[in-house]
């Protein structure tokens, strides 16, 4: 899905002298990944859909001050984040931010949870609700910080470089986080992993 | 080396990324062969994660698209209305 970094840097060059038009092409790969940024920080439809429209118009104004050194994604998470955290500061203080970043120095249970019995959940499941809602909460209930880093690294596919650069944190921050984020929603989904067989019908279509 | 299950825990996450280092990788995926408990939850984990990477977990809002790309054109618009002022 993602363009070459070839056809990327052409694309900008062009807008940049001009082509104004051509961001719309630009921005089409990565519009899903702005908006999962902004949901995982603000946590709000509406909110996350407004932050990404302004990340967008933001990247588009800033343009010109990108520079090739880093992944024009990268770049673009970087200004989604900031969207982001503006908002949830305008929304709720300006002491969530500190409070937020301490968390991590709380030792906490972050070790997954044993199975011996489960099945593996396969993707058609998906097309239940009651499974989709499951997931999102389990990933809405971590802490922001790991929610943050879950979400660029796992949903977002950012490598754990990227994720760094995004954040301002080092790599090894990143491994850590990444590591409790995945152990925490290991365990908080266990309910399904054991009871995802739908019950067993007999040959005349009831449950038995 | 012989690996505890609580020291492979603490790998899994590099290990499904694939950053732990050879040696290390062979402990563990030697632990896993006889160790039922790890592998479960090193497949129950990536299970996870799997499903939770997928599209229709977190779906975009309907119409997302169509009024980021609108915004985005009334921008440009004015954008060029400013330019041909100068
Ligand atoms: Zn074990």
């Amino acid at each position: 899905m993602e363009m070459t970094r070839t056809k990327e840097a052409g694309l900008i060059a062009r807008i940049l002298t001009g082509e104004k038009e051509l961001f719309h092409e630009l921005i089409r790969p990565y519009e899903r990944m702005v908006y999962l940024t902004l949901f995982s920080i603000v946590r709000n439809e509406t909110e996350a859909e407004d932050g990404a429209q302004e990340a967008v118009i933001s990247a588009y104004r800033h343009l010109a001050s990108f520079r090739g050194d880093a992944k024009f994604s990268t770049w673009l998470t970087t200004i989604a984040i900031n969207e982001g955290r503006k908002r949830l500061r305008k929304a709720k203080g300006a002491a969530e931010d500190s409070i937020e970043e301490k968390e991590e120095s709380h030792e906490g249970d972050y070790t997954p949870a044993p199975l011996t019995d489960w099945r593996e959940i396969p993707l058609e499941a998906l097309e239940r609700k009651e499974l989709r809602e499951a997931l999102r909460g389990a990933v809405a209930e971590l802490p922001y910080i790991y929610r943050q880093v879950l979400t660029l690294r796992d949903l977002e596919e950012l490598n754990i470089e990227e994720t760094a650069e995004a954040l301002g944190i080092t790599t090894g921050a990143v491994k850590v986080r990444l590591h409790r984020a995945r152990m925490m929603l290991q365990k908080r989904l266990v309910p399904y992993l054991k009871t995802t067989a739908p019950a067993r019908r007999s040959f005349f279509g009831r449950a038995l | 080396m012989k690996l505890e299950c609580k020291h492979v825990w603490e790998h899994i996450s590099e290990y499904i990324d694939g950053s732990v280092d050879a040696k290390l990788r062979e402990d563990i995926e030697r632990h896993l062969e006889h160790c039922e408990i790890c592998s479960a939850i090193l497949d129950s984990t990536r299970n996870i994660l799997i499903l939770t990477a997928d599209d229709r977990t977190f779906e975009l809002p309907v119409g997302y698209s169509e009024r980021l790309h609108e915004r985005l054109a009334k921008e440009l618009k004015s954008a060029e209305k400013d330019s041909e002022k100068e």
